[in-house]
């Protein structure tokens, strides 16, 4: 970091310096969605080379979670992107469930789907607002948050959270829906698609939204995979690479859903992506509702889930504890958890979330592993970024649809 | 899958050390000649894209059943045929470095970076090896097992420490 500073005080010390030109972008810049920091050097307006600085969210989880258990360890990956939660928790709680070996019911299997498609309408729609609000569309914002405010309500009745919700829980979710829930969504699914037009009505053939996207930051099918892009931004270069249907987790097998593709693999196709996966969630959404009618008063907990850990020191100890079988620690740990290792990915909104898990029998992970998109997406900056101008690094950043906390865990 | 593996190993009898089946096949492999494995099994076998490149730390952990300290992790994903594939090279402590796959894989580059950030194993070949989630100046590779979660106040970061008096001062 030194080294960049050291750049810029000889640039402002100099009276007269000479091309390269080197800039600071962030960390607090509003249009980089977080303390994302860019050290650009430049041309005139023409980036030459762009190097992302990241670091600044750094909360450690890795190194928390093998101090905590593994129901505590879901609720840090609340954290981590938190405009999707619920997603997070999927993947943290697949992982576990492979380590231990614990079979889903299926009705939870269909209100996990649920959330987590719920979660990718929320994301995307927050994403079409902010990236829009970014390149000069004001309009759109404010419908998106009007959608989104709506499904942050229904999360809200559905486990008492609107952004760090940690209904996912390992074995299952933490309770059934009730029937308001239900007939709320039946609405909400009702309604959603039409205002999927009405926005597409004010960005799609907009000149100026046109001008600023079409044929900015290319990436061809072979450099997306080698760099490791995941999610909308791999499927705009053409790659139907999705893990829901590569790898099927949870109730996305049982469920028709198409996985859209761009040809250009431009910031206005992973525009076009996004949006009509927006309609693909609504549908899935739609199904798993009327699947949710057949497994009427089934269970939504593995029976052999582990117990949640209330701590000692909060809650004083009842004249009979009856400890269900799972993790206690009362000087002596259970080892109910196998040792040896998982690893689980899902299709998170931004991109392939993944969690690599090693167990040592213990309570606690040994070490847990979270491969964040985010991560990778803002390492790819460079690449695209190169010979665009400053204006257009704006767009970049919100067509990769980055969290910083996403990314720095 | 099988086919591969077989074809694998006797193609490269001196990297491959081990096949575990567990959740994915799993190769054990030695740190000499990775590359070379790598490169066939992007190049020849499709295993274009690489999920994930993470360290492990084994100090002292109960059901260990060799000597070296830490493992580099990787998962390998084809495409075409949806297979996934997890390779292992341990490193040895004293030894502590490993051959690095971002001319392969240009995805690598930050990862290995990370790696080198919260363990120390550094990465030969890396255009730009340095921390990339810890401060520059930070002392010790946070992920290390015998690196503590809370630190005392003396082992605190230089650069913190310093504000805090450049605060005091001026208050």
């Amino acid at each position: 970091m030194t080294t960049y500073l050291e750049i810029n005080k000889k640039q402002v010390n100099e009276e007269k310096w000479e091309e390269p030109f080197y800039l600071n972008m962030g960390p607090q810049h509003p249009s980089t969605h977080g303390v994302l920091r860019l050290f650009l050097e430049l041309e005139g307006e023409t980036i030459v080379n762009c190097t992302p600085i990241i670091g600044y969210l750094h909360r450690g989880v890795e190194k928390l979670a093998e101090t905590l258990n593994y129901n505590q360890t879901i609720v840090l990956s609340d954290r981590l992107d938190y405009i999707a939660s619920a997603a997070n928790n999927t993947a943290f709680a697949l992982a576990f469930e492979k380590l231990m070996g614990l079979e889903v019911p299926r009705r939870a299997k269909l209100l996990r789907t649920i959330v987590c498609e719920m979660a990718r309408i929320c994301n995307h729609l927050l994403w079409l607002a902010t990236h829009a609000l970014d390149i000069g569309a004001m309009t759109v914002f404010l419908y998106c948050f009007r959608d989104r405010e709506w499904l942050l309500n229904i999360y809200e009745k559905i486990c008492g959270a609107r952004l760090t919700h940690t209904y996912v829980r390992i074995g299952g979710v933490r309770q059934d829906f009730t029937q308001e829930i239900i007939d709320e969504l039946y609405k909400f699914t009702e309604e959603f698609p039409p205002r999927i037009y009405d926005y597409e009505t004010l960005i799609d053939v907009n000149r100026i939204w046109l001008k600023r996207t079409k044929g900015i930051a290319v990436v061809s099918a072979e450099d997306a995979i080698n760099l490791g892009l995941t999610g909308p931004v791999l499927r705009g270069s053409g790659v139907p690479y999705d893990v829901r249907k590569f790898r099927p987790y949870d109730a996305y097998g049982e469920v028709d859903f198409i996985v859209p593709t761009g040809k250009n693999g431009d910031t206005y196709d992973r525009y076009r992506v996004r949006m009509e996966e927006l309609r693909q969630s609504n549908r899935i959404i739609r199904q798993c509702l009327d699947k949710l009618s057949e497994t009427e008063g089934e269970p939504v907990l593995a029976e052999n889930a582990p117990d949640l850990l209330i701590p000692e020191k909060v809650r004083k100890p009842e004249p009979k504890p009856v400890p269900k079988k799972g993790v206690i620690f009362k000087g002596e740990e259970v080892p109910v958890v196998p040792p040896g290792e998982a690893f689980a990915s899902i299709e998170s909104p931004k991109g392939e979330l993944a969690v690599y898990v090693v167990s040592d029998g213990s309570g606690k992970p040994w070490r847990l592993r979270v491969r964040t998109p985010s991560f990778v997406h803002i390492s790819a900056i460079p690449f695209m970024a190169k010979n665009h101008l400053i204006a257009d690094l704006i767009a970049i950043i919100g067509t990769l649809d980055i969290v910083l906390g996403d990314s720095d865990r | 899958m099988e086919e591969l593996l077989s074809e694998l190993k006797e193609k490269f009898p001196t990297v491959i050390i081990e096949i575990q089946e567990k959740d994915y096949f799993t190769l054990i492999c030695k740190r000499a000649g990775f590359l070379d494995l790598m490169k066939y099994l992007k190049d020849e076998k499709g295993f274009k894209y690489l999920i994930d490149l993470c360290g492990v730390d084994y100090l002292e952990y109960k059901y260990k059943n060799f000597k070296e300290r830490f493992e580099v992790v990787y998962h390998l994903y084809n495409l075409d045929n949806k297979t996934l594939l997890r390779l292992k090279v341990r490193i040895p402590e004293e030894d502590c470095w490993h051959f690095s796959v971002t001319p392969l894989f240009r995805t690598a580059n930050w990862f290995e970076r990370e790696v080198y950030d919260m363990f120390g194993i550094s990465f030969k070949g890396h255009p730009n090896l340095k921390r990339i989630l810890m401060p520059d100046d930070w002392e010790g590779h946070p992920l290390r097992k015998d690196y503590p979660v809370y630190l005392e106040e003396e082992q605190e970061w230089k650069t913190y420490k310093e504000l805090k008096e450049k605060i005091k001062e001026q208050s």
